[in-house]
C-alpha cells in the first residue's frame, strides 16, 4: 500500500506492506536509521519519534497509521546552526554513553518539555519512564533535560 | 580528597572534557549494526527450541520453503559438516573440566529454551520471520534441570557424554590446616548463604551480525555488535576453518555490552558459514525477547561464606564455597567468571588465611557468562553481607566492624591470603567521607526515632566497602588460571606530517568514551590539542592487534600502551629536534609542544617542525628511520585494585513490602583520573545496574525451564522514575603498577552497590528478626519475609 508521510519537513511516499511498522518504514524504507529498536514489547522507548509534535513509540505504530501525518525523527532535530538545545544539553551534561537510547530519549525529552514548560526533576523522571537507558543511571539525563528547559 | 602525584603536566588530563563521540550519537549519524545498509544481504532468522529440554524427532521445512522470500532452511544435520570446531570456550579452568560440544545448531536434542534447532535464510527480515513460523519441529519434551541444586545431584544428566552435570570443581586453599585451625579457635563463626539470581545483561542495543563475503578472493568481513572483534576473529577463524588473515572483523557503534557481547555466538558463526554458502551477505538482528535465549545471562550462583573472628570481630579466616550455574553449555569465558571473584571473598579486609571452592554445574537454562563485574560483584556481596552479620554478632556498628578489619595502609603492597598482591589502598578515608556525604549519624538518629515511635516505614542504612581486581590481566597470571589467551594490549601512536596524530588501539569501546580519553592522554603528553588526535579502533584491518574491552582493562592496560607509545614517539622526536637544533638531546626540554634547549630559550623547534622533518626525511640523524611512530604492546605486571565505600539509605514500607531508595553516597578511588566526567558517568550507570540486581531484576524460570521475564515488559530494567540522584566523591591513590597511576572504574559501581542496598534493606528489617532477604527485594519477597518473621500473622 502507498503511505505518504511528512518526515522532517519533506513529504515521503512509498509502497509498503500493510504490516510495516513505522520504525521499519523510517529505518529500512527511508534510510533514517537514527531511530533505534530496543525491544518488542513497547517498553524501551529507543524508537521514540514525534508524530504531529507529540512523542510516540514508532515500533507500536504501523506506517499506514501515520499516513498524512507529520513525523520528526532525530535526524530532523539539529538545524543548520548545529545541535538542538536538547541535544546540546545532553552533550554538555554527559547524558549519553553508548548512545543507543539517546535518539529516543532526546525525542521524548523534547516532547516532555513541550508539554510541561515548568517541570522539576521528579517530573522529568516520571515523564521519561517509558525510555530505558542501561548506561547512564539517568542522573545526567535528568540534569540535561532540566538544563534544556532553562 | 587526597591529591597525589601524576605524570601529566599538560593541563588536559584530570579535567572534565566533553565527549567527541556525542555529536554522531545525538543526531542519528552513528551507525549501529542494524543501521548498516548492505546491498543484496539475505536475512537470517533462527528457529529456537521452545522447550528447555527436548529430543528433536523431526523437522519439516517444506512449508517454510514455500513462503515467499524464503531462500533456504537449514537444520543441524544439514550443516553438520560446516564447522571446523564447536563454539569455543577459551577458559578450561581445570584439566578435567567437562565441556560438552556446542554447535551453532543443535542436533538430536535441544538443551535449553532458545537453543537453535533450524535457521531460515530469506530475502527480507519480514520474510525470514515468516519463514521460521513455517518450520515444523517435532519435539519429545524431556524433564528439565532448572535449579543448580537439582543439577548437582545428577538425578538427571543433561549431557550424556559428560556423564555428570558437574562441569568442574576449582579450589584455592593455600593453607588448609591453618583455615581449619582458625575456625576451631574462632570466637565468632559466621555462616551465611546467599543467592545471586540470574540476570539478563540487557545492553539496550540487541546483538546483530552481518557477514559480507568476497567469494572470488576468499575474504570475509564480519560485522558484529561485539566487545571483542579481535578475539572474535581468532575464534571465528578456528570455528569456521577459514584462514585468520582472510577474516576481517568490524565492530561498528556498539550500544552497550556489559559483558554480554564478550562472546563468540552461534549467529556470528552461522552468518559466516551461510554467507560462504550463498556467496552473498547474510545478516541477523536479535529481537529483545529472543535475546533471553540467544545472549548469555549473568550471576546465577549460590554462595556460602564463613567468617572466623576473634572476640573483637577481627577476622582470622574466610572460607567461601560456591555452586555456580553455567547454563546448558560453556560459553567463551563462563567457567572463569567465578575465578575472577575467587581471590576476593575476603574483600578489603586483612585476613591471614583463606579458602575458596567453586563447583559449576550445567542446567537446562540459557548459558551464563561475564556480566558487569563478573565474579567480583558476587564476592563483594558475600563478604559485605557477612560483615554486617559479624557486626551484629560482635555488637558493634557496621562502620566499626569494617574499620577494625581494613587492610592497614602501611601494609601496601599487600600480600593477600589468596595469593594476590594488592597494589595500593587507603580504605578508611572512603568510609569516613561516605558517612559524611550520607549524614550517617543523622540518619541513624532518625532511624532510632522512627523505631521508638513505632513507625511502620522502616529506615535502613547499608554500607558496602569494596576492593576489586581489574585491568585484565598479566598474561602469566592468566596462564596460571588456564585462560586461553594473554592479557596484553597494543597501541600505535603516529604523528602525521601536519602534526595531527593517529592513535590505533586494540581496546574496543562500546559506550565508554575511549576516543575522548585516549585523545586527552596523548594530547597532554604531546602538548597539542586533543581535537588533533584521531583514535582508530574496532576494525581488525585498522587495528590488527588487540585484546578488546572487558574487565575494566581499557585504561589500565590499553591506555598504558598508548601512553608508552607516545613516550617513545617523544623520545624519537627529541633526537630529531636535537639534530635540528644542533644540541644534545639530554639538554632539551619538551613542554607545550615545543622542544627547547635548556638555558637558551631562543633555540627551540615546535613538534610540528619535527613532525614535518621526520616526514620529509631530508635531514635526519644518520641511521634514523623516517616518520614519527611507535607501536607498543603492554603486558601488565599486576592487576589494579580500585576500592571505595558506598552507603545506601532505604525505606521499607512494612504494609506493602515496598523498598524505596532514599539516598546513595559513593566514594571511589580509581587512582589518577583521566576524565572525571567519564568516571562519574561510569559510576552512575554501574551503581544503578547493581541496585537493579538488589531491587528489581530477576530472570526467573519456572519448573519447566521457561524464562518468566524474557522481555522488557517483565524484566524490570529500572527507568528514571525508580532511580535517584547519587552523591559521589573520590579519593586518589595511584596504582604503582602502571606509569599513569590509573585503575579501572567500569565495574566498580556495580560491584559496590548491590550489597550496599541489600545491607540497608536488612538493616531496616533487622529489629523484626529478619537477617536476609533474597534478591531482588521485591515487595512480595519483602512482605513474605515480614509475614514469616511475624509468625505468619501479619
Ligand atoms: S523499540 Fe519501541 S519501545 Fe522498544
Ligand atoms: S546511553 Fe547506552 S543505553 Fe542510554
Amino acid at each position: 500500500m502507498e503511505v505518504s508521510v511528512t518526515v522532517n519537513g519533506t513529504v515521503r511516499s512509498a509502497d509498503v506492506e500493510p504490516r510495516t511498522l513505522l520504525v521499519h518504514y523510517l529505518r529500512d524504507v527511508l534510510g533514517l536509521t537514527g531511530t533505534n529498536i530496543g525491544c518488542d514489547t513497547s517498553s524501551c522507548g529507543a524508537c521514540t519519534v514525534l508524530v504531529d509534535g507529540r512523542s510516540a513509540k514508532s515500533c507500536t505504530l504501523l506506517a499506514a497509521q501515520v499516513d498524512g501525518a507529520d513525523v520528526t525523527t532525530i535526524e530532523g532535530l539539529a538545524g543548520p546552526d548545529g545541535l538542538h538545545p536538547m541535544q546540546q544539553a545532553f552533550h554538555e551534561c554527559h547524558a549519553l554513553q553508548c548512545g543507543y537510547c539517546t535518539p529516543g530519549m532526546v525525542m521524548a525529552a523534547v516532547s516532555l518539555l513541550d508539554e510541561y514548560d515548568d517541570i522539576d526533576a521528579d517530573g522529568v523522571r516520571v515523564g521519561l519512564e517509558g525510555n530505558l537507558c542501561r548506561c547512564t543511571g539517568y542522573q545526567n539525563i535528568v540534569a540535561a533535560v532540566l538544563a534544556a528547559g532553562e | 580528597m587526597t591529591v597525589t602525584e601524576t605524570p601529566f603536566t599538560g593541563g588536559i588530563v584530570g579535567k572534565p572534557r566533553l565527549r567527541r563521540e556525542d555529536p554522531a550519537l545525538l543526531t542519528g549519524e552513528a551507525k549501529f549494526i542494524d543501521d548498516l545498509q548492505i546491498p543484496g544481504a539475505l536475512w537470517l532468522a533462527c528457529v529456537r527450541s521452545p522447550y528447555a529440554h527436548a529430543r528433536i524427532t523431526g523437522i519439516d521445512t517444506s512449508a517454510a520453503l514455500a513462503i515467499a522470500g524464503v531462500v533456504a532452511v537449514y537444520t543441524g544435520e544439514d550443516l553438520a559438516d560446516a564447522w571446523a570446531a564447536p563454539l569455543p570456550c577459551a577458559w578450561p579452568v581445570t584439566d578435567d573440566m567437562k565441556n560438552p560440544a556446542h554447535y551453532p545448531i543443535a542436533q538430536g536434542k535441544a538443551n535449553y529454551a532458545g537453543d537453535i534447532v533450524a535457521v531460515v535464510v530469506a530475502e527480507s527480515r519480514y520474510a525470514a520471520a515468516d519463514g521460521i513460523e513455517g518450520v515444523v519441529v517435532d519435539y519429545e519434551p524431556l524433564e528439565a534441570v532448572v535449579t543448580i541444586e537439582d543439577a548437582e545431584t545428577d538425578r538427571l544428566v543433561i549431557h550424556d557424554d559428560c556423564g555428570t552435570n558437574v562441569s568442574y570443581v576449582w579450589e584455592l586453599t593455600p593453607e588448609p590446616d591453618a583455615v581449619t585451625a582458625a575456625f576451631a579457635a574462632a570466637e565468632h563463626h559466621i555462616t551465611e548463604t546467599f543467592v545471586h539470581q540470574r540476570l539478563i545483561p540487557t545492553a539496550m542495543e540487541p546483538r546483530g551480525v552481518a557477514a559480507v563475503p568476497a567469494p572470488h578472493n576468499g575474504d570475509m568481513t564480519l560485522y558484529s555488535s561485539t566487545q571483542i572483534p579481535h578475539v572474535l576473529r581468532v575464534m571465528a577463524a578456528l570455528t569456521v576453518g577459514i584462514p585468520e588473515q582472510k577474516l576481517r572483523v568490524i565492530a561498528p557503534s556498539v550500544g552497550g555490552g556489559f559483558g554480554c557481547k564478550l562472546n563468540v555466538y552461534a549467529e556470528e558463526i552461522l552468518c559466516i558459514v551461510l554467507a560462504q554458502r550463498h556467496g552473498v551477505p547474510v545478516r541477523w538482528t536479535e529481537g529483545r525477547t529472543e535475546a533471553a535465549g540467544s545472549t548469555v545471562h549473568g550471576r546465577a550462583q549460590r554462595q556460602t561464606i564463613e567468617l572466623a573472628a576473634d572476640a573483637d570481630g577481627k577476622l582470622t579466616a574466610v572460607r567461601a564455597t560456591l555452586l555456580a550455574d553455567m547454563g546448558a553449555y560453556l560459553q567463551l569465558v563462563a567457567p572463569g567468571v567465578p575465578l575472577l571473584g575467587a581471590f576476593l571473598y575476603h574483600g578489603l579486609y586483612d585476613v591471614p588465611v583463606y579458602s575458596f571452592t567453586c563447583k559449576s554445574v550445567f542446567t537446562n537454562l540459557t548459558p551464563t557468562d561475564a556480566y558487569r563485574g563478573a565474579g567480583r560483584p558476587e564476592a563483594t556481596y558475600a563478604i559485605e553481607r557477612a560483615m554486617d552479620a559479624l557486626a551484629v554478632a560482635v555488637g558493634v556498628g557496621q562502620d566499626e566492624i569494617r574499620s577494625r578489619n581494613f587492610i592497614p595502609t602501611e601494609k601496601f603492597p599487600y600480600d593477600s591470603p589468596a595469593g594476590l598482591i594488592f597494589d595500593s589502598g587507603n580504605y578508611q578515608p572512603t568510609l569516613d567521607r561516605a558517612k559524611e556525604l550520607i549524614d550517617w549519624d543523622g540518619r541513624r538518629a532518625e532511624q532510632a526515632e522512627r523505631r521508638a515511635a513505632g513507625s511502620t516505614t522502616h529506615l535502613g542504612l547499608g554500607i558496602s566497602s569494596y576492593v576489586e581486581m581489574c585491568g585484565l590481566a598479566p598474561s602469566r597470571t592468566l596462564a596460571a588460571l588456564n585462560y586461553g589467551a594473554g592479557g596484553w594490549e597494543s597501541a600505535t601512536v603516529r604523528i602525521l606530517p601536519t602534526c595531527k596524530v593517529q592513535v590505533v588501539t586494540g581496546a574496543t569501546p562500546h559506550g565508554q568514551g575511549h576516543e575522548t580519553c585516549w585523545s586527552m592522554i596523548v594530547a597532554d603528553q604531546l602538548g597539542i590539542d586533543p581535537d588533533d588526535v584521531e583514535v582508530l579502533h574496532s576494525d581488525t584491518s585498522i587495528s590488527p592487534l588487540g585484546m578488546d574491552t572487558y574487565g575494566s582493562r581499557s585504561l589500565a592496560v590499553g591506555g598504558t600502551a598508548i601512553w608508552m607509545a607516545t613516550e617513545q614517539v617523544i623520545d624519537k622526536a627529541r633526537a630529531i629536534a636535537a639534530h635540528m637544533l644542533e644540541a644534545n638531546a639530554d639538554d632539551l626540554e619538551f613542554a607545550g609542544g615545543t622542544f627547547s634547549v635548556r638555558g637558551s630559550p631562543d633555540k627551540e623547534v615546535p613538534l610540528a617542525g619535527v613532525a614535518f622533518g621526520a616526514f620529509t626525511a631530508h635531514d635526519l640523524p644518520d641511521g634514523m628511520e623516517p616518520n614519527l611512530q611507535a607501536q607498543v604492546t603492554f603486558d601488565p605486571s599486576n592487576f589494579v585494585f580500585p576500592f571505595g565505600t558506598h552507603i545506601a539509605v532505604v525505606e521499607v514500607d512494612e504494609a506493602t513490602g515496598a523498598v524505596e531508595l532514599l539516598d546513595y553516597a559513593a566514594v571511589d578511588d580509581c587512582g589518577n583520573q583521566i576524565n572525571p566526567l567519564i568516571v562519574e558517568g561510569q559510576l552512575h550507570g554501574g551503581i544503578v545496574q547493581g541496585i537493579a540486581q538488589a531491587l528489581w531484576e530477576d530472570a526467573a524460570y519456572d519448573a519447566d525451564g521457561q524464562c518468566r521475564a524474557a522481555n522488557l515488559a517483565d524484566y524490570l530494567v529500572p527507568s528514571a522514575a525508580e532511580c535517584i540522584d547519587m552523591k559521589l566523591d573520590h579519593t586518589v591513590t595511584p596504582s604503582p603498577s602502571n606509569p599513569m597511576g590509573v585503575k579501572g572504574i567500569g565495574e566498580a559501581g556495580t560491584i559496590a552497590s548491590t550489597p550496599a542496598v541489600m545491607n540497608a534493606v536488612v538493616d531496616a528489617l533487622r529489629p523484626m528478626g529478619i537477617t536476609d532477604i533474597t534478591m531482588p527485594a521485591s515487595p512480595m519477597t519483602v512482605r513474605r519475609a515480614i509475614e514469616a518473621a511475624q509468625g505468619g500473622s501479619a
